[in-house]
């Protein structure tokens, strides 16, 4: 298979031949899946809020797209970090702020209120991912897996602590008894 | 061959890569008998070290059989050899080498441009990290090209075990150069902020180097409890206050000497509210580095005090106390190790039977394990305090 990072090992490096499973779980792919989903999503919010509005029949509430495209941005960035869970707390959030606003829209008077309860649908169940993810995340990292052990008897000292005291100080010098 | 490869944020692979050749006259091929995970592979797993490419070999803590030796290695290796290769590449022959700068070599970085740009002048080559400095392939593999293998080797003894020479790679040798470079009194108390395999090896130099008392500072209780075995006392930050607790055990004078085995990537906490400030900052790239440690260090040490940082820190810190620092005249001294400054002294230690570094091994695993191990290092599942791998 081909790898670009062959490319610019120089001629005594190792090169990629194939590659191997990776230490990425299953749950941290979800987590970078959702990570750039919010990225792609607040990028339209915020520099095309207008094609969100019309899709939904929320005319005139271009200004709050565009901040829920910021927070999804914030949402995002977190999610793709090392703090994945953190991230997906704060899309769930925004999830729980999208759905009150789209509820808000589904009044008889909006022409797109079928639109805005497949919206709502669809953030149910993307709201329904993310915390299977954040559970998920949660189970596999969790430091409380595996073995408990203390390890009171390695002290690293083979002759004790006591004679280790001070032990690489320089000897003292005997004198000469007079 | 097998080799652990990073391929991105914390996805490392066990791939199947072609086998390192000799390329200078200078370099050597060692067949790895063991090799270690180091606490600064979780910076480069997290990608907050730049300059990481996909395809880079990890591993800078390795040792081995020699195999092959190219044409100006001169004698000084030869086939069968073992070796315990430092993780700073070293000419052994420039200004800073016959200073015993080992960590600053002037003529191993091969990325002498791109370092110079960002620290100013160069720094030596290391094995398994990042581009910065070099982009050498590291050690968790079966095999490994050591360039300038004339200097950059350390002989292992007949009869020491590879458990008790491997750290002689790294962790030892940092651990102790940050307990010597405080110059330890019999009346000090040296304080140790991090309980990881850096950590637990300056507590143990502090005591061989005649400490009043040591120390222990962090919040994992395994860590803790191998700490306390080797003689420190421990304030776990969880349940007490660090600051306070420092100033009680030493008469609220502080602590004469006070070692950073954290780095840049301080535990975050709501307790400690500025170490969620500095994480937001660096999610968003506003700031490399959490400093929270170095912080607590400046506030609590003794005025005329001596901060040692073997703790890697990656770029930018914000918000470190420099009025405390330089009302109470402190000295800091920091750096990569120079590692071979040291080994001939560390390694009569462990055949005098003064230390023995393989006290610190929780987990001996095979090389193909390795990405899992990595996660759960990073997680401290199953009590993981330091992980060897067998290719």
């Amino acid at each position: 298979m081909f790898h670009f990072s062959n490319l610019v090992r120089s001629k005594g490096d190792p090169k990629i031949i194939s590659t191997g499973p990776s230490s990425l779980t299953s749950a941290d792919r979800l987590a970078r899946g959702l990570g750039w989903f919010s990225i792609a999503l607040g990028t339209l919010e915020l520099l095309a809020p207008h094609r969100v509005t019309n899709a939904l029949g929320m005319h005139g509430r271009e200004g709050l797209v565009r901040t829920y495209g910021l927070r999804e941005l914030f949402a995002g960035v977190m999610t793709l970090s090392v703090e994945k869970r953190a991230g997906l707390m704060s899309r769930m959030a925004g999830d729980g702020l999208d759905m009150v606003t789209l509820a808000g829209e589904l009044r008889p008077s909006n022409p797109r209120a079928g639109t805005v309860l497949a919206a709502l649908v669809m953030v149910g169940g993307i709201t329904a991912l993310d915390y299977m993810c954040a559970q998920d995340l949660k189970a596999q990292h969790d430091p409380r897996r595996g073995r408990k052990r203390l390890y009171t008897d390695r002290s690293g000292f083979p002759k004790g602590i006591t004679a280790a005291k001070g032990a690489a100080l320089p000897k003292p010098t005997r004198t000469a008894a007079t | 061959m097998k080799a652990l490869v990073w391929h991105g944020k914390e996805d490392i692979r066990c791939d199947t890569v072609s086998d390192p050749e000799i390329e200078h006259a200078r370099d050597a091929i060692i067949k790895v008998t063991s090799c270690a995970i180091c606490g600064s592979d979780l910076h480069l797993f997290h990608n907050y070290i730049p300059a990481m490419m996909p395809g880079d070999i990890m591993g800078h803590e390795t040792m081995g059989e020699v195999v092959e030796v190219g044409s100006g290695v001169n004698g000084k290796l030869k086939k069968g050899d073992r070796i315990v290769v430092p993780f700073t590449i070293i000419c052994g022959e420039c200004d800073q080498c016959k200073r015993g700068n080992f960590s600053v070599c002037e003529t191993t970085n091969r990325n002498k441009h791109m370092a110079e740009k960002v620290f100013g002048h160069t720094t030596a080559g290391l094995f398994g990290y990042t581009h910065l400095t070099g982009g050498y392939p590291g050690g968790q593999a079966e095999y490994l090209r050591v360039p300038y293998a004339d200097a950059t080797h350390i002989k292992v003894p007949d009869g020491m075990s590879d458990e008790q020479a491997l750290f002689l790679s790294d962790i030892f040798p940092t651990g102790w150069q940050a307990a010597a470079q405080c110059d330890i009194e019999p009346d000090d108390t040296v304080a140790v902020w991090g309980c990881g395999p850096v950590g637990q090896m300056a507590i143990r130099s502090a005591i061989l180097l005649g400490a009043k008392q040591v120390i222990a500072i962090d919040r994992i209780p395994e860590r803790l409890a191998m700490a306390e075995a080797g003689g420190a006392i421990t304030i776990d930050f969880d349940k007490e206050s660090v600051v306070s607790r420092l100033n009680e055990l030493t008469d609220n004078k502080g602590p004469e000497k006070c070692i950073d085995c954290v780095g840049f990537e301080s535990h975050i906490s709501m307790a400690q509210p500025d170490s969620v400030l500095d994480r937001a900052k660096q999610m968003f790239m506003l700031e490399n580095d959490r400093p929270h440690v170095l912080r607590e260090i400046i506030y609590v040490c003794r005025p005329g005090g001596i901060v040692s940082i073997p703790g890697v820190y990656s770029g930018l810190s914000d918000m470190v106390p420099m009025g405390a620092l330089m009302n109470k005249g402190l000295t800091i001294r920091t750096g990569q190790t120079h590692v071979n400054r040291w080994t001939d002294e560390l390694k009569q230690r462990i055949e005098d039977g003064q230390i023995d570094p393989s006290f610190v091994i929780t987990h001996t695993v095979p090389l193909a394990q390795g990405p899992e191990m990595y996660r759960a290092f990073r997680d401290k599942q199953d009590s993981c305090v330091k992980v060897v791998l067998k290719p």
